[in-house]
């Protein structure tokens, strides 16, 4: 079996532990070059998902492709092509940086001085210069972040699976990781990347996938993902005056909006655009004077939270009533 | 060659880390020495050297293999590391080869505490030499991946020095070190000849011209396929838990 054009490709892939399905038909292609994010709530099988394409774990069923040929039985044969961020900082405490680096190029045949070599750019590029001859165990969260990075590159892979890359990490490492990723694309890396924030997918990613009990729930570019929250319709009003009254007409007035009235603010959603002028002349006719009107900029967390079962309205519900 | 290059890493790595670090040199020392006095101090009469020898040295590398073996590895597959290793481009036997070698140097390196100890003592020729080398390095293979079995079992590190114990125990008093196999009761007696140390300690025995059960290619026979079912043990063991 073939598949192309992909770096790599997924399909029908499937992962029992016991009766539990981890990982459950699921189907995607990852192009070169691209950063895919790889989207879901915790337990949703992103973690298997790459064990699986890495080869710490035996699919269930379904199969992998590497750059057209298939490598269900033989991930082994293509783990020179990957670089692997694991969610742990799993690089050995009581080595040093740059001796860390050094030996996971030996783990892919480099030679000494070319793993030298490499490993002193990396550690320069990641401003672990200075940090070099320090032990692992003592480096900051963010630092070794930055270093289980600059491992997973040292052989230089055309592949790079990033699970949490910035996760409890101060805001300048989560920055400067982003920018590496970025420079990576640049550079024709493919990366398929998990993630928990949704900014970071949203701001790196060319397509997402959201997942969710195993199975793959969304699949697109990530601006087709966040035209398609365009469509819906999410408007705050800041008036002045009583608004608790306001519910029950908003209701009859609008079909099919479901409102939220928190103090002086009332949002109004739909699964439809909202013009705004009825809702100025329903303001106005009520004497209510309006200080401020605003489109909420529809976010991929509002996509994610509606793809993987929770949609926006039900976040609304604790406040809000339905008309 | 890049094979080589993963093998010396992994094997360097580990010696530097683990088997060079203070502690463990100085019990590399001292429990050899501590088995030596122990023999010692239960003999009636004068010491017989080329008797005493043997046991020595199988109790040296079983204990000190197994035991840097299992810990070592129950420790990086705790913190993760290990998975490092199994995501790369290194063929299985290669890992538990560069992972067990490290161990069997250690081990086979206690056990020449004490011959060098004996040395001054005993003449040795150099063909009882490489029969005695030879019957360290087996025995160290075997405890090392009897130690690795060990680590595919458990989960903790204090799992592992306690699973070793239940079957290092029993092995040392069922390969003849102590009393003679004939002794062994006979239900019994058959699982002593699929024991690594039952040729190993007779191995020695043979190498220092002590009195043998078995002859030396057939020991050096068994012990090396025991070995190898071992080996492969290992490999099926790591296959089927450290792949999910």
């Amino acid at each position: 079996m073939k598949s192309e054009p992909f770096a790599f490709e997924v399909r029908g892939l499937r992962k029992a532990f016991g009766s539990l399905r981890a990982v459950d038909s699921l189907s995607f292609g990852v192009f070169p070059g691209e950063i895919f994010g790889f989207l879901g709530p915790n337990g949703a099988g992103k973690t298997t998902t790459i064990r699986m394409l890495t080869g710490l774990a035996r699919p269930t069923g379904g199969h992998l492709f590497f750059f057209g040929e298939e490598r269900t039985a033989d991930v082994k044969a293509v783990q020179h092509l990957m670089g692997i961020v694991p969610d742990d900082d799993n690089l050995y405490p009581e080595l040093t940086g740059r001796a860390n680096l050094e030996f996971c190029g030996a783990l892919y045949g480099m030679p000494r001085k070319e793993r030298q070599e490499r490993a002193e750019m990396l550690l320069e590029r990641f401003g672990l210069a200075e940090a070099a001859g320090r032990f692992f165990a003592t480096y900051s969260k963010g630092m070794r972040r930055k270093l289980v990075l600059a491992a997973a590159l040292m052989h230089r892979p055309p592949i790079l699976f990033l699970d949490e890359p910035t996760t409890g990490i101060d805001v300048a490492s989560a920055r400067s990781i982003r920018q590496l990723l970025d420079d990576l694309r640049c550079e024709g890396t493919t990366i398929f990347l998990t993630t928990h924030y949704i900014e970071e997918a949203q701001r790196l990613c060319d397509r997402i996938a959201f997942i969710a009990e195993g199975r793959l729930v969304a699949l697109d570019a990530t601006a087709t993902l966040l035209a398609s929250a365009r469509e819906e319709g999410a408007i705050d009003f800041v008036v002045e005056g009583e608004t608790l009254s306001l519910r029950e007409p908003l209701g009859l007035a609008f079909g099919g909006v479901t409102c939220r009235i928190e103090g002086n603010t009332v949002s109004v959603r739909s699964s439809e655009p909202l013009r705004l002028t009825p809702f100025l002349n329903f303001f106005r006719d009520r004497g209510i004077e309006l200080r401020e009107a605003r489109r909420e900029k529809p976010s991929l967390e509002e996509v994610f939270l509606r793809v993987t079962g929770k949609a926006p309205e039900e976040r609304a519900k604790g406040g809000g009533d339905r008309p | 060659m890049k094979r080589w290059i993963t093998f010396q890493a992994i094997l360097i790595k580990d010696v530097r880390s683990y088997y060079l670090k203070p502690p463990n040199l100085s019990w590399g020392l001292l429990f050899p020495l501590a088995w030596t006095l122990m023999f010692f101090l239960r003999s009636q009469g004068p010491i017989d050297i080329r008797s005493l020898l043997p046991g020595v040295m199988t109790l040296s590398v079983l204990f000190g293999t197994t035991s840097m073996l299992a810990v070592t590895v129950t420790f990086e597959r705790k913190g993760k590391s290990f998975e490092r290793l199994l995501q790369a481009p290194i063929p299985l036997g290669l890992l538990v080869l560069a992972k067990t070698s490290g161990a069997i140097l250690f081990g086979t390196l206690n056990a020449l505490v004490p011959l060098a100890l004996a040395a001054f003592y005993i003449p040795l020729e150099a063909s009882g030499a490489i029969r005695l080398l030879t019957a360290c390095l087996l025995l160290a293979f075997s405890s090392a991946f009897l130690g690795l079995l060990v680590a595919v079992s458990v989960q903790e590190v204090f799992e592992a020095q306690t699973l070793s114990n239940f079957f290092r125990f029993p092995m040392v008093f069922l390969c003849g070190l102590f009393f003679p196999l004939e002794r062994v009761p006979l239900p019994l007696r058959s699982l002593s000849y699929i024991l690594p140390p039952t040729y190993g300690v007779d191995l020695l025995r043979g190498a220092l011209g002590e009195e043998v059960l078995f002859s030396t290619a057939s020991s050096l026979a068994r012990l090396t396929a025991l070995c190898t079912v071992l080996a492969l043990l290992c490999l099926r063991a790591i296959n089927r838990h450290w792949i999910d």
